[in-house]
């Protein structure tokens, strides 16, 4: 099929950026939507032009690397699927397709596609995670976690960090990622110990990055690849009032 | 070459623990004087990192991606052993250990792999701490699942994203690690070289992937964690910037490199559907539990699978290895794919294709039960081919998907450079000629958890503090020139080929001839093949853009660059190998049943290969391979 593509060109950081139009003559519906901008990219280097940068990986959905805004949707049309698993036979021949970068404040772009996460490595390293020194653990069988408690904090835990969430947010809040940490570890016995202190720096550190508020428009839950629901902002926000109320 | 792996003396199930008494220690006021250069945030890498900052070394930590968490590591799906025997079936350390001994079809080395499996139980201890939301029964205890080449139940597993759940547990340490000031993290950081000072591994050059700045780092040692090489077959399982960049230029400086020839290939993948292909992806290997493998009995059969009766289907695992049936090994179910693929009963519209076939089980269990363990499986296939395989059999066909060749290490995971240690899949330790499923993530763990810290600590007190350098040091200067030289001539160049086609090419060329199957005459084709289309890349590339740039163009050339030199050490060893044992099987070696022939009078060794210049042959060291324990036998499956 042929395909018209306008796409997000940015050299660096500090230039302004803008759409530009490509033409493509041979798209297979087999291929990836990846594939298809590879195809794209081996003709910009034969013709000597500076291919587009995006970000990608494994490939096979669970890297996070992925992080392409498609026809204004974060991960394009295509329900719990990342836009590496995004495959060309859900377009027509003649179809335009918009690909931008995930946008957001707290998401600087470094080059066409690509965007800079580290804000999300900042609030992970702020608390998301149990002090588990290594060797210090007691036999794994010692923990019983009934089934349902475990199903649970893994609905949480599926979480792959590509910010889909946040490109989708109007207020490019984080809430759904933030939560998803907190609920996993929340959800767990071992994650007891450090629950108050943990909702506590994983928010505050959250809103020093730039990341905005939640008001309840769920886009995050609709666009998540893992299908995170956002139950756990729920859980998250009793987590986190609890913990203000209780706190010194 | 001096190929001493240090094999502690004593019974195998007292060599760790003596070991770990004898070895020097590091007072903890101490640790903190010393500086580790980590390359690689996966399993290993990752653990590695977190424990050492834990225990109070100063830690750096480089990797390619934008976080540490998408390392690939997160992509594998099945699980991880471990010798608990929370299933009350007979599995024990011993077993675990001849398993796995047995499966890398006696290629490994005894002693490290027994301390693989005695410290497999402590890594789901850990992995629990950390909250890893392994799956459950309803009494709230461990579940586990069997996998290929085991006959009791010993894999933990985290639905369909054991990789995931594992590599978010250590990031989760590490990251803590980073909060706390222990660890520098360098994201988009490319590993370029090695520094080696006076003998020993001081530092590395990388290149900075969104500047394009080049310069040196030093520490007190170096540990490589850079994973396997499987994307020299273009094709593989791997993520797209899997390489063997860091491995390679590590041997370049002096590192042996152990059994490059023993990759596997994992025979439960999705087919190739295309030339636009560009990486293959895995269907978890525990979906041989429960579903069934087979093709047509007729070549001729070209019928949908739903309208081919049982009777005319060969469910040829089944059939060859009636006692362990679809859950044997994976070298030798793709070896079995391959033979019925190249009888011409193979299927879909490439013939490189088998049925795997989940009628029955859902018949058995219901669809309920085969979407809760496979359900995420099952989804991942449809948006790949946008086939059901709740209602049509999946097409699975083998790929590339592992390597258990690597860096040669010592007991302490140290390579032939003093400084250097090599973690994970990088090394060539722990799988011989075939892993088993599961064991990856165990051996990652294994190495960065409860090996290194302890071996390393020993390197330390052993050889005491270095004299401190930085990186004025004339040998950084003299090899961030060089780093800078070879990304200058990649720019210059100026050809009509790009970097991926040209490693499309050599993948085939590796494919065809280094793959499933080996035989002289393709691997003596290959090695002539690769040095001509080395110099076709090296005149004939075009790589856009400046160094001084986020250059995807240049970025991937220096990474097949590489992989058109390593390539051909793989070849050579190959041939080299004239036997066929696990996942290296070379044609003229095998019965007439087409099973695989070992010869453990010529070849029960480890080949470590010094590097000798890049149009020089490379020369053989032999590390011979003891058994005390395990008496070697024809693996049998049937």
């Amino acid at each position: 099929m042929k395909l018209t593509l306008h796409i997000w060109r940015q050299k660096n950081v500090h230039d302004q950026g803008r759409m530009v139009t490509y033409k493509l003559d041979d798209v297979s519906p087999d291929m990836s939507f990846l594939e298809m901008l590879d195809v794209l990219n081996e003709e910009l280097i034969s013709k000597r032009e500076d291919p587009v940068a995006f970000e990608h990986d494994c490939r096979e959905g669970i890297c996070g690397c992925c992080s392409l805004t498609v026809d204004g949707i974060a991960h394009g049309p295509e329900r719990a699927t990342t836009v590496c698993q995004l495959h060309m036979r859900h377009y027509s021949d003649g179809d335009e397709i918009y690909i931008e970068p995930f946008r957001a404040r707290a998401f600087p772009v470094i080059k066409d596609l690509v965007v800079d996460r580290g804000s999300f490595e900042r609030v992970i390293q702020s608390g998301g995670f149990i002090s588990a020194r290594t060797g210090s653990a007691p036999d794994a069988n010692s923990i019983p976690i009934g089934k349902d408690e475990a199903e649970t904090a893994f609905d949480a835990a599926a979480c792959i960090g590509c910010g889909a969430c946040v490109a989708a947010c109007k207020n490019s809040s984080a809430m759904l990622f933030v939560a998803a940490k907190v609920s996993h570890l929340g959800n767990l016995p071992q994650g007891q110990v450090e629950r108050q202190e943990r909702v506590l720096n994983m928010v505050a550190k959250m809103d020093e990055e730039g990341f905005g508020g939640c008001t309840n428009y769920y886009e995050c839950e609709a666009v998540c690849p893992k299908q995170i629901p956002v139950k756990f902002i729920a859980q998250m926000n009793r987590d986190y009032l609890k913990a203000v109320a209780t706190s010194d | 070459m001096n190929l001493d792996a240090k094999i502690p003396s004593g019974p195998i199930a007292e060599k760790w623990d003596k070991h770990r008494f004898d070895i020097k220690l590091i007072n903890p006021a101490n640790k903190r004087k010393y500086k580790v250069i980590i390359v690689g945030t996966g399993l290993a890498g990752g653990s590695a990192a977190a424990t050492l900052a834990e225990l109070g070394y100063q830690v750096e930590a480089f990797f390619y991606q934008d976080s540490a968490r998408r390392a690939h590591s997160i992509a594998a799906q099945g699980g991880i052993n471990a010798a608990k025997n929370y299933q009350n079936d007979g599995d024990s350390v011993y077993r675990l250990f001849y398993d796995t001994v047995k499966g890398g079809d006696y290629r490994s080395r005894e002693a490290n792999v027994y301390r693989l499996s005695q410290v497999s139980a402590s890594i789901i201890d850990q992995c629990v701490a950390q909250g890893v939301p392994f799956a459950r029964e309803y009494g709230g205890y461990l579940d586990n699942r069997s996998f290929g080449g085991a006959q009791v139940s010993r894999t933990f597993y985290a639905r369909g994203q054991t990789g995931q759940q594992l590599l978010l547990g250590a990031y989760s340490s590490l990251s803590r690690q980073v909060g706390l000031g222990n660890v520098r993290m360098h994201p988009r950081t490319e590993m370029h070289d090695l520094i080696v000072i006076d003998g020993k591994a001081r530092g590395i050059v990388t290149r900075n992937l969104v500047t394009g700045k080049v310069e040196s780092h030093i520490a007190d040692s170096v540990i490589l964690a850079t994973g396997g090489y499987g994307n020299v077959f273009y094709l593989s399982t791997n993520a797209i910037g899997c390489n063997v960049t860091a491995a390679y230029r590590a041997y370049k400086r002096g590192a042996a490199f152990a059994n490059p020839c023993f990759t596997q290939i994992h025979p439960t993948c999705i087919p190739v559907a295309g030339d636009h292909q560009s990486k293959l992806t895995l269907m978890s290997e525990s979906l041989r539990n429960d579903g069934r493998i087979w093709v047509p009995k007729s070549a001729d059969d070209k019928r949908a699978p739903n309208d081919i009766p049982e009777s005319d289907r060969d469910y040829y695992l089944e059939r060859k290895y009636p006692s362990f049936g679809n859950l044997t090994p994976r070298d030798i179910a793709s070896r079995s794919a391959k033979q019925v693929c190249d009888e011409g009963r193979g299927i879909g519209h490439t013939g490189y294709g088998v049925y795997l076939d989940f009628k029955d089980a859902i018949n058995r269990l219901g669809k309920d039960k085969i979407e809760e363990r496979y359900g995420n499986l099952f989804e991942m296939y449809e948006r790949i081919t946008g086939e059901n395989p709740y209602e049509v059999p999946m097409r699975i066909y083998p790929a590339s998907h592992y390597t258990m060749g690597g860096l040669w290490v010592d007991y302490n995971l140290m390579s032939t450079i003093p400084g250097l240690h090599v973690l994970g899949e990088a090394n060539f330790s722990d799988h011989g000629a075939n892993r088993l499923g599961a064991s990856a993530l165990m051996q990652g763990l294994a190495d960065g958890y409860f090996v290194i810290p302890y071996t390393l600590g020993h390197y330390y007190a052993a050889e005491g503090k270095p004299e401190p350098i930085d990186t004025d040091h004339p040998e950084c200067k003299r090899v961030e020139a060089e780093v800078n030289e070879k990304l200058n001539k990649l720019l210059s160049i100026n050809g009509n080929r790009t970097a991926v086609s040209i490693h499309r090419e050599l993948g085939n060329i590796m494919w065809e001839h280094c793959g499933m199957a080996r035989n002289e005459a393709g691997l003596m084709k290959a090695l002539e093949r690769i040095p001509e289309l080395r110099q076709e890349f090296w005149e004939n590339v075009n790589i856009t853009g400046e160094n001084e740039d986020y250059n995807i163009a240049l970025e991937r050339a220096g990474r097949v660059a590489d992989f058109l030199e390593f390539s051909e050490l793989m070849v050579r060893d190959a041939l080299e190998r004239k036997e066929s044992c696990g996942g290296h099987f070379r044609e003229e070696y095998q019965t007439e049943e087409g099973e695989a022939v070992r010869n453990d009078d010529d070849y029960c060794h480890v080949s470590a290969w010094e590097f000798k210049g890049v149009d020089t042959p490379p020369v053989m060291h032999k590390e011979p391979l003891v058994y005390e324990n395990v008496k070697l036998t024809t693996r049998s499956y049937k």
